[in-house]
């Protein structure tokens, strides 16, 4: 573990097993806004059949300290059941989608589809004058593609934020 | 009602047979050993009222405000270690009961508070006295829970119990839409499983025990540092407490939530630390080089300027909460745990270990600490004259000596409450506690109008006893309306007011930081204090100079009735030692008998200025 006194800010894929009731998902966000920590991406969903437990990842930053104060908070929850910082624990894979509407004709529409193809992106409605694109991947790479399609005509983007999950057997 | 009273176990998918949802929860309440309700009614809890009326089990106890009612549970529960029962209506009841909740949850008192609510139906129509009671409550509660079907009725009073008081204990708000009150709904008994998901770590590990003692049997210049973490754990951790500090001859002191843990008499007591903690408290936590905390959380009134806070010292801390530890203070050996079990394997490994302490290192140690005790940091002139004017500290040492001559005469124990202010810090400083759970102060929310309420629920739980609330007499006109359920319960609660004139505390930051401007702390209009006492058929005295003042604290503790106690005492009195806001351990502003040698008050910045 990284020092305590370490001041450098780092980010942190933390993912919290809850049970799935009403205000559960209140409590996280307010737990974060009340003591004042970052939130830089959050997904919520049922993992569980029945709608038994969820899952939330959050992707935060902070110092080695305030992270640790994250999760220590998180954890003492009443309907929380496990926290695991991905980040730390060792690697593990975050992805997210991104839904991303380019309007425009002409040269722009022919580079957007050429540039879609070199990210691996989906086509997934098209129109005379746009397209959507689907995409998942790594936070960084979607944000390379969406910053590509600017001057092309990007008009509307939708992320999920990430799901993440531990490499090898290790388990939640 | 038979079926509240029957002994018989419901079966726990108890469809059988159906009572009404009131019935259901005061059953469920009695079975958690619920003896008392402080609470108010109202239209949304009108069939739980209706239920408590057809029942004897049970007590109410009608408080003259909700926020009352959640600090009687407050001292009911602090005073008994059991978990306090409130119960309001909806909307305003519910806001109503904010402040306490937040109090409760601050320093940590088990509380399950029912709160009615509009039938489910109408939930976010902006129904009468409707509120959003779990959002509002969220932060100001350990937890809290809304029933929306009567099959979980039962399920979540026995939840919110186990919550209230298991790990770090806290408070527990329960909404009840009136028609799940109204409807039936099965019976089920406590369960014996664990729970799904809160299962709070309470063994500490030995490993952590193990080098904790390895750093403690080393330790040049030890502090014992103890807190309300100790009382929580119940009167076997305070003894746990008193050995290790006679097996290892240590240094100890308390946060203001600790007092009473361990003898303030003994003269291995350095008195309370922080910001009005003694000089030597303060300075032995500057400098010592092993640190225990038990049951304490580095609270910002305890540690001063955080980068200048003991530094170099290697830190302990036991904590049942993991979130309190490396929170405001990077620890060297943290240990998550019941600090009864905490003491209980520290003095196992203590013994076990064949290490010999450092006799000498530690003969200095306390041979220094000696040297800061003989400044007498806590000293005040107290004029014996006729008509001589009475200091607010002498009062307190007076109403101490008092209680306890009374106490060793006729046994009966008294139970301290104060509000919040000057007269609080003197009660810590001056009244001597020497056993856990007969203090009960506002530590972490700072709640002016706590005492009387708390004191009113400490006699409650003590109807034997000699309950005072040391009070201000700003604080106590927050909650003053309670003497009229003094009264209606003939609880004899003694107010004891060091009446200063002022918000004395406020008028000791604007003297000190504020350039004596003194806005809007001077205490106005005030009542006749006797009068009012009579008012609410209770009787009053007053002490206007020295002379006066043992008769009536003497009458005061021999009335059969509620007393309110108007001490006059100097208006111009602070309270001192200080450590001013975002100052360090060592920047201590010393009172008017000091050499200002010893500290010249350099620890005022504009930094701390900004703090509270
Ligand atoms: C509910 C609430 N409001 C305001 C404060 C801020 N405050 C702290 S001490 C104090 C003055 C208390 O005056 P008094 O009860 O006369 O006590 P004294 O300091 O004079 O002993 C005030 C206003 C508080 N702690 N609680
Ligand atoms: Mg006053």
């Amino acid at each position: 573990m990284t020092s305590l006194q370490d001041t450098t800010i780092r980010s942190a894929t933390i993912s919290v097993l809850v049970e799935n009731e009403a205000g559960v998902l209140a409590r996280v966000v307010g737990l974060f806004s009340g003591r004042g920590y970052n939130i830089d991406s959050l997904t919520v969903a049922p993992v569980e059949g029945d709608g038994g437990r969820s899952r939330i990842n959050i992707v935060t930053s902070g110092t080695t300290m305030v992270i640790e104060q994250i999760k220590a908070q998180l954890d003492r929850l009443v309907p929380v059941h496990r926290v695991a910082d991905l980040t730390q624990d060792g690697p593990h894979i975050a992805r997210e989608m991104a839904l991303i509407k380019v309007v425009g004709t002409g040269m722009n529409r022919t580079e957007a589809l050429r540039l879609a193809d070199a990210f691996r992106a989906r086509v997934v409605d098209a129109t005379i004058e746009s397209f959507v694109f689907e995409m998942t991947g790594q936070t960084d790479k979607l944000d390379a593609f969406i910053d590509v399609l600017r001057p092309l005509g990007l008009a509307e983007v939708s992320r999920t934020g990430i799901a993440a999950i531990a490499r090898g057997k290790r388990g939640f | 009602m038979s079926t509240i009273t029957s002994s018989a176990p419901a079966k726990p998918a108890a469809t059988e047979e159906m009572e009404a949802g009131a019935e259901v929860l005061l059953r469920a309440l009695k079975e958690q050993g619920v003896e008392v309700i402080f609470g108010y009614p109202g239209g949304a809890v009108l069939p739980i009222y209706d239920a408590i009326f057809q029942q004897n089990a049970i007590r109410h106890v009608l408080v003259r405000h909700e926020q009352a009612a959640v600090h009687a549970a407050e001292g009911y529960a602090r005073s008994t270690g059991k978990v306090g029962c409130v119960l309001v209506t909806s909307g305003p009841g519910a806001t109503n009961a904010v402040t306490g909740l937040l109090d409760a949850l601050m320093d940590s008192i088990p509380l399950v508070c029912l709160t009615g609510q509009v039938p489910t139906h109408l939930i976010g129509n902006d129904a009468f006295q409707e509120a959003d009671t779990t959002g509002i409550t969220r932060p100001a509660t350990k937890h809290n829970y809304l029933v929306k079907k009567a099959e979980d009725l039962a399920r979540v009073v026995h939840e919110a119990f186990y919550v209230a008081k298991s790990g770090r204990p806290g408070p527990v708000v329960i909404d009840l839409p009136k028609d799940i009150l109204i409807g039936r709904a099965p019976y089920t008994p406590k369960p014996e499983t664990l729970h799904r998901s809160y299962r709070p770590q309470t063994a500490p590990d030995a490993v952590q025990i193990a080098r904790a003692v390895a750093a403690l049997k080393g330790a040049k210049r030890p502090i014992i540092y103890s807190g309300g973490g100790v009382i929580n754990a119940g009167p076997a951790a305070s003894e746990l407490l008193i050995k290790l500090v006679r097996t290892s001859g240590f240094p100890i002191t308390s946060t203001l939530m600790g007092l009473g843990a361990y003898p303030s008499n003994d003269d291995k007591f350095l008195g309370m630390l922080g910001m009005h903690g003694t000089y030597e408290a303060n300075l032995a936590m500057h400098g010592c080089d092993v640190m225990l905390n038990v049951g304490a959380r580095f609270d910002d009134r305890v540690t001063g300027r955080l980068n200048a806070f003991s530094i170099g010292s290697t830190k302990i801390h036991i904590d049942i909460d993991p979130s309190s530890i490396n929170k405001n203070v990077p620890v060297d050996i943290a240990i998550v745990g019941d600090a009864r079990q905490a003491l209980e394997a520290i003095l196992e490994a203590w013994d076990a270990d064949t290490t010999t302490q450092d006799a000498g290192a530690l003969a200095d140690w306390w041979a220094q600490i000696n040297r800061w005790q003989s400044i007498k940091c806590l000293k005040y002139t107290q004029t014996h004259e006729k008509g001589g004017i009475i200091k607010p500290q002498y009062a307190i040492e007076r109403l101490y000596q008092l209680t306890r001559e009374h106490e060793a005469k006729t046994g009966q124990q008294t139970f301290i409450s104060t509000e919040v202010g000057q007269h609080q810090m003197w009660a810590a400083q001056y009244f001597r506690f020497d056993q856990p759970n007969r203090w009960m102060t506002s530590g972490g929310l700072g709640t002016m109008g706590y005492g009387l309420p708390a004191a009113m629920g400490m006699q409650v739980a003590n109807p034997g006893a000699l309950c005072i609330d040391i009070s201000g007499e700003a604080s106590f006109m927050m909650n003053m309306q309670e003497m009229a359920t003094l009264t209606q319960y003939r609880l004899p609660v003694k107010v004891f007011i060091l009446n200063n004139q002022y918000m004395g505390m406020v008028r000791q930051w604007q003297e000190l930081l504020h350039g004596s401007r003194y806005s809007e702390s001077y205490s106005e209009a005030l009542p006749d204090f006797v009068k009012l006492a009579e008012a609410f058929n209770g009787t009053g005295m007053r002490a206007t100079s020295v002379d006066q003042l043992d008769d009536v604290i003497r009458a005061m503790i021999a009335a059969p009735g509620p007393v309110i106690a108007d001490i006059c005492v100097d208006q111009k009195e602070n309270c001192f030692p200080m450590i001013p806001s975002g100052a360090a351990h060592n920047d201590m502003i010393l009172g008017p008998e000091h050499d200002s040698k010893l500290s010249d008050g350099s620890g005022l910045t504009d930094a701390g200025m900004a703090l509270v």
